[in-house]
């Protein structure tokens, strides 16, 4: 009998299907369920490590700040057990302190310590933590300055900051744009595959410092594997808003340019970067980590202007106005100034781990689209045995190298 | 201790030259701005005079207070020979005899326990203790006594009892054939002698790690003719190393770290008072006594009557000791600490509150 001709019952045997697909998917479930249940309810930990065992204790400094009367610490326990601060040393001295919550956190709580200490400008000074079992956790304030708090002073330092290092330099290689224009079209592969260059440079660049912020996040946090997949999210997510806006070309009768979207998609990918860096940036120095020195300046402007260079270099062929590039310029330099703001008032390293990885990730989508650009019909293999490319790649890289160095 | 972070480890280093540099970059640059923007900053105070809060510094020492429960600092500073327990129970662990001579046999039930102490406010430490304390009970004996100490080892690891002073090799409790197996049982006769401020402690391997786990304890032997009446004190200079990094994090006068800030020694103005001081800190290689406002006679170990020197500090070897006397002349606070400032700071610091009508 065909089902067709029954459908009440071919709708129930068909319910019926589907509630034995849902339990049988979720019977493993049930299972785990049950499994979680018996080793929380039978104290296995404790049988497998025996009794008396001293508990797993492991606590990371979030944030650490100096305001006018004392330091101010917010802290987190990264272990399996619960953890009990007992007493806080600053500089091998024992001192007051208040925790704005219990002083016992449990995995993943958090407290915020205030210690009432005279700590002295410029000095570096030790903070340790000593747990209900002795054990120490240390944090170095290596230059101990007040930390910036949300005030016009500071946005206005932290402003200035990001328009030195990334709005300022961003806008002058911008200046290339009327070179770029007149130049021949092996000039323009070469500057588009010296674009290639920076970018990749940037790229490992943001992969070194993700992973570096990402060994300093509190080990619950997966950092590494956060880094990685936020990058993955950052790339796929960038080849969907390409795709969308070659569609939307399409569909407009082609009134956008390719190489409008691809400097759009390289400014982008800079900004996303650029964030991350302010991030960075504005979180040392109000850590205090930031020192003095002129000659760095200089390296600063050249490393970054090279970003300006990479975005105008897809634009050689197409007209742009004026107005456009200077969105382009703010598109991939403003960040900094967002990124110092973030960085420097509400830090915490896994913030430093997502936005170096979303660069990384936005870089490398403008990568392969600067790529298959240049490439056209050709496989990209063929295309970078050409000699104004393959140069151009080592050029860029050696660009960046050179200025980095100035940087140090 | 599963999880110990050492600080120090270059690997936490938060900066790469290179990011250090690259910030020293922006150093200049905030600078320029700040100077770009001093109108701006004029309400920032100085950054010295706004950095330094509380420069009294009042926020210093440990937070909270210790349970005087299991051990008490004060009551320790003048007991001897288990003379704070109530007679019956005091004769289980204390019997002494009057002998022929005019000797006295002393007998002492003493044993070696593992037991969690609390060091500071909320701090435990998992010690190893003779009867349960540290420092462990102090022993007090006239010149010529008879002494004779059961020793039973309770704890999880070999113990002994290293008496200095005179006697024969065979009551040393250091050497391989002295060791004293958990779950064993030793008896230490020997007589007390020279008279003067000595110690005991545990001799077992490794010797380090059974001296600052806590045992050890004061052994005073006073001369046949014994010394002026006085207010006595046994002051044990310790210290602990919570995270097992061969260095101290809490020092202390009697254990507790500032229990004496907390709670002061009191002590009459005009009365002499009399401190044994012991100094059994370890992995420090000296410790001292510093006491305000007053000067003290020292009679280096004990071993005579007449002082050899008069100083308000005195420093001491690990193993070392001293008797000090003084006699509060004014009516107060005297603080008394480590000269070690950093000793100090990790809680070696007390005060003696001296009462009664000024001295002339």
């Amino acid at each position: 009998m065909s089902p067709s001709r029954e459908p009440g019952r071919a709708d129930r045997a068909g319910r019926r299907r589907g509630v034995v697909l849902w339990a049988l998917a979720a019977f493993p479930l049930v299972l785990v369920g049950g499994l979680i249940w018996v080793v929380f309810s039978s104290d296995l930990a404790d049988a497998m490590r025996g009794e008396g065992y001293p508990p797993v204790e492991e606590l990371v400094f979030q944030r650490v700040s100096l305001r006018p009367d004392g330091i101010v610490a917010t802290v987190l326990n990264d272990g399996p057990d619960p953890v009990t601060i007992a007493q806080v040393q600053v500089d091998d001295a024992y001192w007051s302190f208040s925790a704005d919550s219990s002083a016992t956190l449990a995995r993943l709580g958090r407290t915020t310590l205030t210690i009432p200490y005279p700590w002295v400008h410029g000095d570096t000074h030790v903070l340790r933590l000593v747990t209900s079992t002795g054990v120490t956790f240390d944090h170095e304030i290596a230059v101990a300055v007040e930390t910036p708090r949300p005030s016009v002073w500071s946005f206005g330092i932290f402003t200035l900051i990001g328009l030195y290092v990334g709005v300022i330099p961003v806008a002058i290689g911008l200046m290339w744009r009327p070179f770029v224009s007149r130049a021949s079209r092996t000039a323009v592969d070469f500057l588009l595959a010296l674009t290639i260059g920076l970018l990749l440079f940037l790229l490992i660049e943001s992969g070194h410092e993700g992973l570096e912020a990402a060994s300093l996040a509190p080990s619950s946090f997966q950092a590494v594997a956060l880094f990685v997949f936020s990058a993955l999210a950052a790339f796929v997510g960038l080849e969907m808003v390409a795709a969308w806006l070659r569609a939307r070309r399409r569909d407009a009768g082609a009134s956008v340019g390719q190489g409008w979207i691809l400097a759009l998609l390289v400014a982008t990918g800079i900004g996303l970067h650029n964030f991350g860096e302010g991030l960075a940036i504005g979180a040392a120095f109000a850590l205090g980590e930031a020192t003095f020195g002129l000659v760095l300046i200089v390296g600063f402007a050249l490393h970054n202007t090279t970003e300006g260079l990479a975005i105008v270099a897809p634009l050689a062929r197409e007209p742009v106005r004026v107005s456009q590039l200077m969105g382009l310029g703010a598109l991939a330099g403003a960040p900094t100034i967002a990124g110092t703001w973030v960085g420097g008032l509400i830090y915490s390293p896994i913030w430093s781990v997502l936005f170096l990885a979303v660069g990384a990730g936005a870089i490398a989508q403008v990568v392969v689209q600067l790529a298959r650009q240049i490439a056209g019909e050709q496989s990209i293999a063929q295309h970078v045995a050409t000699a104004p490319v393959a140069g151009g790649l080592f050029a860029g890289v050696v660009v960046m190298y050179v200025t980095g160095l100035i940087v140090g | 201790m599963a999880q110990i972070k050492n600080s120090s480890d270059p690997k936490t280093k938060r900066w790469s030259r290179r990011a250090w540099l690259r910030l020293a970059g922006l150093g200049s640059l905030s600078g320029g701005a700040a100077l770009a923007s001093r109108s701006l900053a004029a309400g920032q105070a100085d950054p010295v005079a706004a950095s330094t809060p509380d420069r009294l510094g009042s926020g210093m020492g440990p937070v909270g207070r210790v349970s005087t429960e299991s051990f008490d600092p004060t009551r320790f500073l003048r007991t001897w020979n288990f003379s704070d327990l109530p007679v019956d129970t005091r004769a289980q662990f204390y019997r002494e005899t009057p002998e022929a001579d005019g000797t006295t046999l002393r007998e002492y039930e003493l044993f070696a326990v593992d037991r969690e102490i609390e060091i500071a406010p909320g701090v435990f430490f998992p010690a190893w203790t003779y009867n349960g304390q540290v420092p462990g009970p102090t022993i007090r004996a006239t010149a010529g006594d008879h002494l004779r100490i059961n020793f039973v080892n309770q704890g999880s690891h070999p113990h002994t009892l290293h008496f200095h002073g005179w006697h024969p090799p065979g009551m040393d409790g250091s050497l391989r054939p002295h060791q004293v197996m958990p779950g064993d049982s030793f008896l230490y006769e020997f007589d007390a002698e020279p008279f003067g401020l000595h110690l005991y402690h545990c001799h077992a391997n490794p010797l380090k790690r059974h001296v600052h786990k806590g045992l050890y304890g004061t052994f005073i032997v006073d001369p046949p003719s014994p010394r002026p009446p006085a207010d006595e004190l046994v002051i044990v200079m310790n210290a602990f190393d919570t995270n097992f990094d061969a260095d101290n994090e809490v020092y202390a006068a009697n254990t507790v770290a500032g229990f004496y800030m907390q709670e002061p020694i009191g002590v009459r103005v005009g009365q002499l008072v009399r401190m044994y001081l012991v100094n059994l800190t370890e992995f420090d290689l000296i410790n001292s006594l510093h006491l305000h406002g007053m000067f003290f006679d020292v009679v280096r170990t004990g071993t005579s009557l007449k002082a050899s020197e008069s100083t308000d500090t005195i420093m001491l070897c690990q193993g070392e000791r001293a008797i000090l006397e003084t006699t509060f002349r004014y009516p107060g606070d005297f603080m008394f600490h480590a000269h070690q400032s950093e000793f100090a700071e990790l809680g070696w610091m007390g005060l003696f509150r001296a009462e009664g009508n000024r001295v002339t």
